[in-house]
């Protein structure tokens, strides 16, 4: 064993782990400079309008309140990227809860106070906020995000699924979902001497760069952006948010260092969610279970704000052999929060309706889950054709059976009554492409002997920090003591967000390839290092970029137990268990945290989480922590993530897939057939919470006596 | 939030006094929903009288074999207090069947009955609510009320109490200790929350000022089997759903008492007085149990998100009850 096995691959404990349980460890709300002065939002109280007045003088006259912005008196900006982004520059109010002023004070208190005392005038126009499949404005977008087409069609899939001994037409709905960071989208700006400094809880200070710059028009290096500790993301926090914005207007207009912490019940309408996914899924078999016709068709929606589209038929071009195939998406646009990415956008709700009917396939003909999704393995990715680098799907079934102990598993619905309960068990497949990107990276070495690493990484919890500096000793050859890193910092170059799953493999080949050159460099100097040392870089651009003539993608198992009280239809996940197969593991300790993180969140997609819009408002009705239920500990009782190796030798430089989404996709799919194995009722509604089951089962013909009380 | 007086008072009488001093005041337990509402503008309180360390914090028995709950006794303490596990074993489950450690920890018996609905519209001051503000309409009548309220609502307001606690009190035939400027009086359990009719504003008989000194849980149910159970969308942090704590005594295999009471189904605690005469006397038979059931839910009317409420409280009674009526084979 070289001493390069040892450092990647092994369960590194997180660097900063000590400073973060201390408390020591300082969040973007938490750099406190003097003269700082905090903000608080006014959102829209209509659903659709326009502002035709704001009265900001019973704010102004309260005690300690500095300025209200509004969008007569804020600085203008330029075009951002994200059209979300031009906050405060007309009177328009797309959605309800659209930010229509911000309140600067000397405490937190008084901006809070000033908010409530504002006075905006509306002219509220008629909303249409209730998402329709059969809504007459749905179109067919161009594309679905992530750049996929919006459709594809191979062969005839109406007519090899009207020609299917066995057919399957059902359709499922997965309701919004709200990422819910626990450090809310959180900004300190200040500005000194036209020098805009802003310190930003966000997943990539890259991209927040690129949009200060675009809306404020400065010149690169005239705007810093500091992300040294996240306190969580989940996508939201991906490209930046109205707060940094709106912070760095605030410092601007004051001429004050400002912080502005979303408040939590802004959320849901400012930040970002997954849309509401209406799925119709059409699978043609033969007797055997072999898929010869499949269609995927989903409808959601977007905002008036810009065009995102959950690219959720996405994944079925990807898992099964299908010759006549056809995915398609549909998008209506209303007068709701603008939606975009969360934990796996598209695969998360994608796959539950894909994996929920693969088990409606598995029923009807009788064919074991595990043995139908074997049976249904493509050759090459179905939708392009072109060979996978690696797939290991099957490996991961097989050894989740095993670990599991699916054989012998009755298969019959109801067969696992215990008292009031119904004990039942599932399964589900999960996928993620392998996305990577350019990025750049600076190691050097000091005379001292120790090695500083530069890359603009982001750690939101993750372990990326941990990681990189892994893979910066694996390369060097030296124990990861011997590293310092750092990150979060727009200053040391470009580098991708922490999202995408494509973190870790981004940041990592360009630190690898700098540490690299460094060790050649070093092999070639001759006697003592110069104080400044000796330095080498990289840029990724061109290997990270280049298009792969393979399929690459991330894949697992689920294998659920739930037990489903017939009282009261409350569902509990009583094992949850995931193997899957990502490339080489760099750090097994902080891998499997984003495995069970992911399942976690995967359980609580399916029993818990859910937003309702209002029809009457407009607006998201759960909008705090104590009514969008994220799962608590009393309902986790056993996740267990695993791995099969992987060698991919078609990826990047340390072997390794991304793992910070796939934990997500196909958990909901796997506890949602497990409730159907134990009840004999399909629910193909999210989430499984006890009015929905409870009427499902009081609705479903029972035998007498089975339904406990 | 706005700016508000606050005092610290060190006896009961302290407190009335600082109350009436200070006009548009408010009492501070734990504080754990009256702050949320200050920071949300639903409560906007001129001045909070902080009675958090009033000497109101035993559990004492009294000589005829009740027991009196101080009002700042906290729910942790109260769950675990050993004379309320073994006697009243509804009121320690409820207890814990309610919000998260932390919460319960911090939470006061007094402050617990005292909390308002957790109705979305009533916690945001940007939508209509006639409990908030009189008049101004009921959002949840018009917007999403899969949690509201299936029986005893009115056009007003369709909003539940969402205290768990208060639903033990009231199937235990419990009272609650008020002391004001007319002195101190006693209210039971069951009359202590109101419906809402056409003052939602008012969530209970309190007068103003009035402070609740304790809780008398008397010896008549010490000792009886009792239980409370909560469905909920999650296993623990959750608002009911629909509760019930049930109260059963049996005697020659006939029910010599009963006190039933459901929770998150009105504006208050539902005591099902119907039911419990259906069953007086009568023979403890799942038959009996549904019969009675049947006449308390009949006047039940779901709204068009909440039917689900009427067959989950039906069944939770029944398991419930069945559960106090043959304990043997449970």
């Amino acid at each position: 064993m070289t001493g390069t096995d040892t450092v990647l691959g092994a369960p590194a404990e997180r660097r900063e782990g000590r400073e973060k349980v201390t408390g020591a460890a300082r969040y973007a709300a938490e750099y406190d400079h003097p003269g700082r002065a905090l903000a608080w939002p006014v959102p829209a109280t209509v659903a659709r309008g326009r502002v035709t007045g704001v009265d900001a003088r019973p704010a102004l006259e309260l005690p300690g309140v500095l300025a209200v912005l509004t969008h007569e008196n804020a600085p203008r900006l330029g075009e951002p990227d994200d059209p979300a982004l031009s906050v405060l520059q007309d009177p328009r109010v797309p959605h309800r809860g659209w930010f229509v002023a911000l309140v600067v004070a000397e405490t937190l208190e008084a901006a809070r106070d000033g908010a409530a005392a504002v006075r905006v005038l509306y002219e509220a126009e008629e909303h249409h906020v209730t998402l329709s499949a059969a809504d007459p404005e749905a179109y067919v977008p161009e594309t679905a995000n992530g750049g996929y087409p919006a459709v594809t069609e191979h062969g005839d899939p109406d007519g090899a699924f009207a020609a299917a001994p066995v057919r399957l037409e059902c359709a499922y709905r997965v309701p919004p979902l709200h990422n819910h960071p626990m450090e809310p989208h959180t900004t300190t700006a200040r500005w000194d001497d036209g020098l805009l400094t802003v310190h930003t809880s966000s997943q990539g200070t890259s991209a927040v760069r690129a949009e200060l710059v675009r809306l404020f028009g400065l010149p690169e290096d005239r705007v810093t952006v500091l992300a040294e500790h996240v306190g969580g993301g989940f996508g939201s926090k991906g490209t930046p948010r109205c707060d940094v914005v709106l912070a760095a207007m605030a410092a601007r207009h004051t001429g004050r260092p400002v912080t502005l912490a979303l408040p939590r019940r802004a959320l849901p309408a400012v930040v970002g969610h997954r849309a509401t996914t209406l799925h119709q899924l059409r699978l043609g078999a033969d007797a055997e279970g072999r898929i010869s016709a499949l269609t995927h068709e989903v409808t959601t929606y977007s905002s008036r704000v810009r065009e995102f589209v959950e690219q959720a038929a996405v994944p079925a071009r990807v898992m099964y052999a299908a010759p006549d195939s056809l995915t398609r998406h549909r998008l209506v646009r209303l007068d709701v929060p603008t939606p975009s990415w969360m934990r796996a956008p598209g695969e998360a709700p994608g796959m539950f309706a894909l994996e929920s009917a693969l088990d409606e396939l598995a029923c009807a003909t009788g064919v074991d889950p595990v043995e139908l999704r074997v049976r249904n393995e493509p050759e090459t990715e179905p939708d392009s054709g072109r060979p996978f680098s690696s797939r290991h799907l099957v490996e991961c079934l097989r050894e989740g059976a095993r670990r599991f102990g699916w054989a012998g598993r009755d298969p019959r619905p109801r067969s696992g009554a215990a008292g009031p309960l119904l004990v039942g068990t599932g399964v589900a497949a999960a996928t993620y492409p392998v996305l990577v990107s350019p990025c750049v990276a600076s190691a050097r070495a000091l005379p001292d002997g120790s090695f500083l690493v530069r890359v603009n990484a982001t750690d939101i919890g993750t372990g990326a920090r941990t990681v990189c500096a892994q893979v910066a000793a694996d390369a060097l050859g030296v124990p990861p003591e011997r590293v310092r890193i750092e990150i979060g910092d727009s200053r040391i170059g470009f580098a991708p967000m922490a999202g995408g799953s494509a973190g870790t493999a981004s940041w990592g080949w360009a630190v690898h390839e700098a540490c690299v050159r460094l060790t050649r460099k070093l092999a070639g100097h001759t006697g003592g290092l110069p104080e400044e040392g000796l330095a080498a870089g990289a840029d990724t651009s061109d290997a990270a970029g280049a298009k792969s003539p393979w399929s690459r993608h991330a894949f697992g198992a689920h294998f659920a137990e739930v037990a489903v009280d017939t009282v009261t239809g409350e569902v509990r996940v009583t094992r949850l268990l995931g193997v899957f197969a990502a490339g080489r593991i760099l750090n097994p300790r902080t891998a499997r945290s984003q495995l069970v993180g992911g399942m976690t969140m995967g359980l609580g997609m399916a029993l818990t989480e859910g937003s309702t819009m209002d029809p009457a408002f407009g607006d998201f009705v759960e909008s705090d922590l104590a009514s969008y239920h994220v799962p608590a500990h009393a309902d986790v009782a056993s996740v267990e993530a695993y791995w099969v190796e992987e060698d991919d030798p078609h990826l990047n430089p340390m072997g390794s897939k991304g793992i910070g989404e796939i934990g997500i996709v196909g958990s909901a799919a796997a506890v949602g057939n497990a409730v159907h194995h134990a009840t004999g009722v399909r629910f193909r509604e999210l989430p499984l919470t006890p009015d929905r089951v409870l009427t499902g089962l009081l609705d479903h013909a029972h035998p007498p006596g089975t339904l406990g009380v | 939030m706005k700016p508000f007086a606050y005092v610290r008072a060190g006896s009961v009488e302290e407190a009335t006094d600082a109350y009436a001093a200070h006009p548009g005041a408010r009492y501070l337990g734990g504080g754990t929903n009256l702050v949320d509402l200050m920071k949300l503008g639903v409560e906007t309180p001129a001045a909070l009288v902080d009675v958090g360390r009033l000497p109101l914090e035993s559990v004492e028995e009294l000589p005829d074999g009740a027991l009196r709950v101080g009002a700042m006794v906290r729910n942790s303490d109260l769950a675990a207090h050993p004379a309320v596990r073994d006697r009243y074993p509804v009121l320690s489950q409820a207890l814990l069947a309610g919000a998260s450690g932390q919460l319960r920890n911090a939470a006061t018996t007094g402050g617990n009955l005292l909390q308002r609905t957790r109705c979305p519209y009533f916690q945001d001051p940007s939508k209509p609510c006639n409990k908030r503000v009189p008049g101004s309409g009921c959002g949840a009548l018009e917007g999403v009320h899969r949690d509201h309220a299936v029986l005893g609502y009115s056009g007003s307001c369709i909003a539940t109490n969402p205290s768990d606690l208060a639903v033990a009190l009231a199937a235990l035939d419990a009272r609650v200790e008020l002391y004001g400027d007319r002195g101190a009086r006693t209210l039971p359990a069951t009359e202590f929350h109101r419906l809402p009719g056409n003052h939602p504003e008012w969530d209970t008989e309190i007068r103003p000022g009035e402070l609740i000194t304790g809780v008398l849980l008397p010896a008549a149910t010490a000792g009886l089997p009792s239980a409370y159970r909560k469905a909920r969308d999650r296993a623990s942090y959750a608002f009911a759903l629909a509760s019930v704590a049930a109260v059963l005594h049996l005697s020659d295999g006939v029910v010599e008492r009963v006190g039933l009471a459901f929770g998150a189904l009105a504006h208050r605690p539902w005591r099902a007085r119907r039911a419990e005469a259906a069953l007086l006397g009568a023979a403890p038979t799942r038959a009996a149990f549904e019969h009675a059931l049947e006449l308390e839910l009949a006047d039940a009317e779901p709204l068009r998100d909440n039917a689900y409420k009427v067959p989950l409280a039906r069944r939770l009674a029944l398991d419930v009850l069945g559960r106090l009526a043959r304990p043997a084979t449970y």
